[in-house]
């Protein structure tokens, strides 16, 4: 059994790779020194100064507003998306459709996001909409690149969940739109909750696709943390850090608890 | 019937086109311009004389990144920086898919959630941790004097920005290659342990081969976005860590030259395009002399179920 013990080491070796680093965060926010590089004793007024920062509150307020939006947003096109790869069969154009649909999950932010800030200037030249790159900008951004993320989960849900379901309350004569509200929709609605998840976070941690599709004055969480780090770490920002990775673990365990209860 | 099924797909096709289709076109409209002072800062592509369109296209902006070395010198780094990082996802990644896919049944999706747990704590507050670990005066090099050993320099070298690279794309590679390790039928390796193979031969002859579609998937998902991986470079890795996307974010924001970022924006997405393209012959090739024949036509190569997670995790 010793290739098991060596995968076994090796596995718990690379998380822990994996966890340092947040561990680390977590313990740093208690620090009392203004350097992150020395213990000055435990002290929780990073946290302070956190509650007391209106700038940063302010970015994240409005990554939440936008990043609930777009997530909203992905939800509804990618979950038409996921449904038409999964139960239309062959369809014109299928093969474009598909490829065009899982492109951004492949495609480097870089260009995402040069690509939409041009879209959104050369729009505003032709039509005059949208006036001035801001939130709604990057939440269209956000929305374009989450769709595809959607549309997997929701396909992959459809595919494993198979047809029969369906097809038995077709054939007890139940019209396709009710089959759709009574049978497809509870099955999907795990894949639905779990997409806009997705959705959410992927909007929540990004700082490339934002940074080019911003305009002045909305600056949001993650562009904010990006130009601060640029001059280096500050204890506040780990104090931020743990206060995202309590509310994410609190998220994560209601979650499971709710899919645990179904 | 037919109604609906036109009304479901017009919506995602309308918002493909816009926002797919639409900055493809205008991104590469961009790059035919010519840059100029101005807002914005490029010149019409389309001019009006007398009533009649004139074009005014120009591969200026091409034949500068294809003769300048600074956009060379970062094209060939990005791909080395992304492969290399790849090989070590890749070296790293597959004992641990392994280890997940062989736990029993019961910890497998624990050990899952696992390892995309960090990833919801944020990307930049990650590679934050790693600044201050990295620092001259950081944590791995106050442990080094503890050791009674000489201090480094890591922050802003190449190793940091691999340490970023690898740690962030890791579950990248685990996932899909789990994916396929998780279905593998247990009674193939029985036959082969049976048949008398030793298990570093079971692996290479039986484990190996049928897990290649996830290696592939999992190579691209770590390779393509590390290519124009803007982040890492910028924060852990030095001046010296000109990375293309690195480029082409200076050239946007520094120097606002439109049309050659644009121009750079087309040609790393036919690199992008290119690799793949030239991987998937490789492996067919590799593939095609094991069986001398091609995949039967039904198998598709690179199906949606490689790259994403199994199902039942993805809820």
């Amino acid at each position: 059994m010793r290739p098991r013990f060596f995968l076994m080491t090796w596995l718990i070796a690379c998380y822990a790779f994996f966890y340092a680093p947040i561990a680390f965060l977590i313990v740093l926010s208690f620090n009392a020194s203004r350097l992150v590089t020395a213990w000055a004793g435990f002290s929780p007024r990073w946290y302070v100064t956190l509650a007391h920062d209106r700038g940063l509150i302010d970015a994240a307020l409005l990554s939440l507003r936008i990043a609930a939006l777009s997530a909203t947003l992905a939800l509804i096109v990618g979950t038409l998306a996921g449904y038409a790869l999964a139960r239309f069969g062959r369809f014109r154009a299928r093969a474009a459709f598909a490829a065009a649909v899982a492109a951004p999950l492949v495609l480097p932010e870089v260009i995402t996001g040069l690509s939409l800030l041009l879209l959104f200037v050369t729009l505003e030249q032709t039509i005059g909409w949208p006036a001035q790159r801001g939130a709604i900008t990057v939440t269209l951004a956000h929305a374009s690149v989450s769709v595809a993320y959607v549309a997997v989960v929701v396909r992959a849900r459809l595919a494993d969940a198979g047809t029969t379901l369906e097809e038995a309350a077709t054939d007890l004569y139940a019209p396709p739109w009710r089959a759709f509200a009574l049978i497809t929709v509870p099955l999907l609605a795990p894949a639905l909750i779990s997409g806009w998840l997705l959705a959410f976070t992927l909007s929540l941690d990004d700082v490339v696709v934002a940074s080019f599709t911003s305009g002045p004055g909305a600056s949001t969480l993650p562009m904010v943390v990006f130009s601060t780090l640029k001059l280096g770490p500050t204890p506040e920002l780990y104090a931020l850090a743990t206060v995202i990775v309590a509310v994410v673990t609190v998220v994560l365990v209601v979650v499971g608890r709710v899919q645990r209860g179904r | 019937m037919l109604r609906t099924r036109t009304l479901v797909l017009v919506i995602p096709w309308a918002w493909l086109a816009l926002f797919l289709l639409a900055p493809t076109a205008v991104v590469l409209k961009i790059a035919l311009s010519a840059p100029a002072d101005g807002v914005p800062p490029y010149t019409p592509l389309l001019h009006w004389i007398g009533g009649i369109p004139q074009l005014d296209a120009t591969w200026d902006n091409f034949a500068l990144i294809l003769n300048d070395p600074l956009y060379r010198d970062a094209f060939v780094l990005s791909l080395r920086v992304a492969g290399f990082s790849t090989l070590v996802c890749l070296l790293a990644g597959y004992p641990m898919a392994l280890a997940i896919a062989r736990a029993p049944e019961h910890r497998r999706n624990a050990l899952l959630l696992a390892l995309m747990l960090p990833f919801w704590t944020g990307f930049l507050m990650r590679i934050n941790a790693w600044i201050g670990l990295l620092q001259d005066d950081g944590w791995i090099n106050a442990a080094l004097v503890f050791c009674h050993l000489s201090p480094v320099q890591l922050l802003y070298t190449d190793n940091a920005m691999y340490i970023g690279i690898v740690y962030t794309y890791l579950p990248f590679m685990v996932l899909p290659l789990y994916a396929r390790l998780s279905r593998l039928d247990p009674t193939l390796l029985e036959a082969a342990g049976d048949l008398g193979a030793p298990p570093w031969r079971t692996f290479l002859s039986v484990t190996l081969p049928l897990s290649l579609p996830g290696v592939w998937a999992g190579a691209l998902l770590v390779l393509v976005p590390a290519v124009g991986e803007y982040v890492i470079p910028e924060l852990l890795g030095g001046p010296q860590a000109q990375l293309i996307g690195r480029v082409l974010w200076d050239e946007f924001f520094a120097n606002r030259d439109w049309p050659t970022a644009a121009a750079l924006a087309c040609m790393l997405l036919v690199v992008l395009l290119l690799v793949p393209a030239c991987g998937l012959r490789l492996f067919l090739s590799l593939r095609g002399a094991r069986r001398r024949s091609n995949p039967p036509p039904g198998e598709p190569m690179l199906a949606m179920q490689d790259i994403a997670p199994s199902p039942r995790f993805s809820q």
